[in-house]
């Protein structure tokens, strides 16, 4: 029994066993089982002591979609992503074209662009928060140096999620244009040459060689920007932490106020089931079509 | 002729756009050192007379430095396993053939479409019932959980780019597994490790759900759990929450300035190459 080749086998499965099951083992724990409960949960009422024992099927669901404050939310996130992929985007990859190429200045003003995305959320919300305010922060001081009355932009219904959006725009824009400049510069010189050679200039080359060649990369761009735009939380709480009058809520910042604080498990379960089945229908359409080819 | 005066709008606009980036990291700073009257009637300018009592109250403040430390141990604790598990992981997947690999690898790959908004109530539970809560271990072992998927995919693509004839050499000279795995894998990684320590690192730096949920005792919150509260108790008094804020900004900028390259390489290079 004792061969080489059996002691090479038991050591190789030994390994093999010990090697991976510590990480299995958190991961299932942690994050496989927490969504499948979740699931399990939302068909309950439950205050999250004992067993779950109060069965109210689908009703946490319909009283999720009759919500209005819960509908709003997902409005909310929905036009967050509209204006990450129709706005924030293009302009990511604008600037991403100009400052890809060996220019005077370049690194210092992609240093400068990602700057905002490696700062926390928390803090970039209460930066804004402050030149938000209408009593002491920077647009009110502009406001004023125009004699005009200053805008309470983050506590007034109108414009608070305008606010939002400016900041979220602020923050991320700088991710995109790097993960746009990584594929530009991956794109081979001969090629770029061999345009220049018949006469292209940058906005030709750009339109008709460099944006179909990172299409890839684009593509990749998007479906972060969707994820990340479906599970935004951090940035919310301290502009606005949902308000003024729940016009700024996010699905999870939702999920926060209304399942978390208050303790409901089950009804809190529903909200992250709903989430999950946006972001999971979303990744497979994403996978089976658009990324295959990549 | 048209090229010049094509780039020089260029460069307005860029001049234009660092300054969008830099006023609202300026204001915080500068108003840091204001007084608050100073801040309501000169929200741009320098502080008219600066204040250095915001910030040097903080600096000599213990809760100040016990946010920080926390923050510290959750985010090293967390990128120490999730580099050690996902690179053991990742190894088997990369160099051991065995029945049911594949469907373990996919296993982990579809952590990465869970939403972590989803798991938050169960995880809550778990952590509960484990007898976790009101230990570090709250915190980091959710955060090793949500790393691993996208680290297990990088060490591997890594893993598997290694020389093949290295580890035959190797394993001819008697070499076992987990030798080669603390002999040649892991000193030969240390590009990827970067990787996979920056994006931890910054994620759990920053981390604020996680912590909001699962920690309620003031001696374990993280710098951002104690930013939040500090901005509770003074409202509207900005000079101080600003020189809070910008506090934490100062490090965060020279952390990015020195390890600029493995940062951009980490949160995009990362993204780029799967």
């Amino acid at each position: 029994m004792q061969s080489p080749k059996f002691n090479a086998l038991l050591s190789k499965y030994s390994t093999l066993v010990i090697f991976i099951i510590p990480a299995l083992t958190i991961f299932t724990m942690f994050v496989v089982l927490p969504i499948i409960e979740a699931a399990y949960y939302s068909f309950y009422r439950w205050d999250g002591y004992g067993d779950p024992n109060k069965y109210v099927g689908l009703k946490n669901y319909k009283y999720l979609f009759k919500n209005k404050t819960f509908i709003l939310s997902l409005k909310n996130n929905f036009y967050i992503i509209a204006i990450s992929l129709f706005l924030q985007l293009p302009f990511a990859l604008l600037v991403a074209l100009m400052i890809s190429d060996k220019i005077r200045g370049a690194n210092f003003f992609r240093t400068v662009f990602f700057l905002p995305y490696i700062l926390a959320e928390i803090v970039t919300g209460l930066i804004w928060a402050y030149i938000y305010d209408g009593n002491y922060g920077m647009v009110a001081a502009i406001w004023n140096f125009f004699g005009a009355e200053p805008p309470h932009m983050i506590a007034e219904k109108e414009t608070a999620m305008i606010a939002l959006y400016i900041v979220i725009f602020w923050k991320y824009f700088g991710i995109h244009m790097m993960i746009y400049i990584a594929g530009l510069q991956n794109i081979s010189k001969e090629v770029l040459e061999a345009a220049r050679v018949d006469g292209a200039g940058p906005v030709t080359t750009a339109w008709r060689i460099k944006i179909p060649i990172i299409l890839p990369t684009i593509r990749l761009s998007v479906f972060l920007s969707i994820l990340g735009a479906l599970q935004l939380f951090d940035i919310i709480m301290p502009l606005t932490g949902g308000g003024p009058s729940n016009q700024t809520h996010s699905m999870v910042t939702y999920l926060y106020y209304f399942g978390v604080m208050r303790m409901k498990f089950g009804f809190g379960s529903a909200i992250g089931v709903v989430i999950f089945l946006i972001c999971f229908t979303i990744a497979l359409t994403y996978q089976r079509t658009l990324m295959r080819k990549d | 002729m048209f090229s010049n005066f094509r780039s020089y709008y260029m460069y307005l606009f860029l001049f234009l756009l660092a300054g969008i980036i830099f006023i609202p990291l300026y204001v915080s700073i500068a108003g840091g050192f204001k007084t608050i009257g100073d801040l309501r009637t000169n929200s741009l300018g320098l502080p008219t007379e600066w204040i250095v009592s915001n910030y040097t109250s903080l600096l000599v403040d213990n809760k100040f430095w016990l946010f920080t430390w926390n923050s510290v141990l959750y985010a090293a604790g967390t990128t120490f396993l999730v580099i050690l598990l996902a690179s053991m992981t990742a190894f088997v997947f990369a160099h051991m053939k065995f029945i049911g690999s594949r469907f373990l690898f996919n296993y982990f790959i579809l952590g990465l479409t869970f939403p972590f908004a989803t798991a938050i109530l169960p995880l809550f539970l778990r952590v509960r019932d484990l007898g976790l809560l009101g230990s570090v271990w709250a915190v980091i072992l959710p955060q090793i959980a949500f790393g691993l998927a996208f680290a297990i995919i990088l060490f591997r693509g890594f893993f598997r780019q290694m020389p093949s004839e290295l580890f035959d050499a190797a394993f001819v000279d008697g070499c076992t597994y987990s030798q080669f795995y603390f002999r040649f894998t892991l000193p030969l990684s240390t590009p990827i490790i970067a990787t996979v320590a920056v994006i931890n690192l910054v994620g759990s730096w920053n981390n604020y759900l996680l912590p909001l949920i699962m920690i309620n005792s003031e001696s374990l919150y993280s710098w951002p759990l104690g930013i939040m509260v500090f901005r509770g108790e003074y409202i509207t008094d900005w000079p101080k929450i600003l020189a809070f804020v910008s506090l934490t900004l100062i490090p965060a900028v020279v952390f990015f300035l020195a390890l600029q390259r493995f940062i951009v390489a980490g949160l995009t290079g990362g993204a780029v190459k799967e």
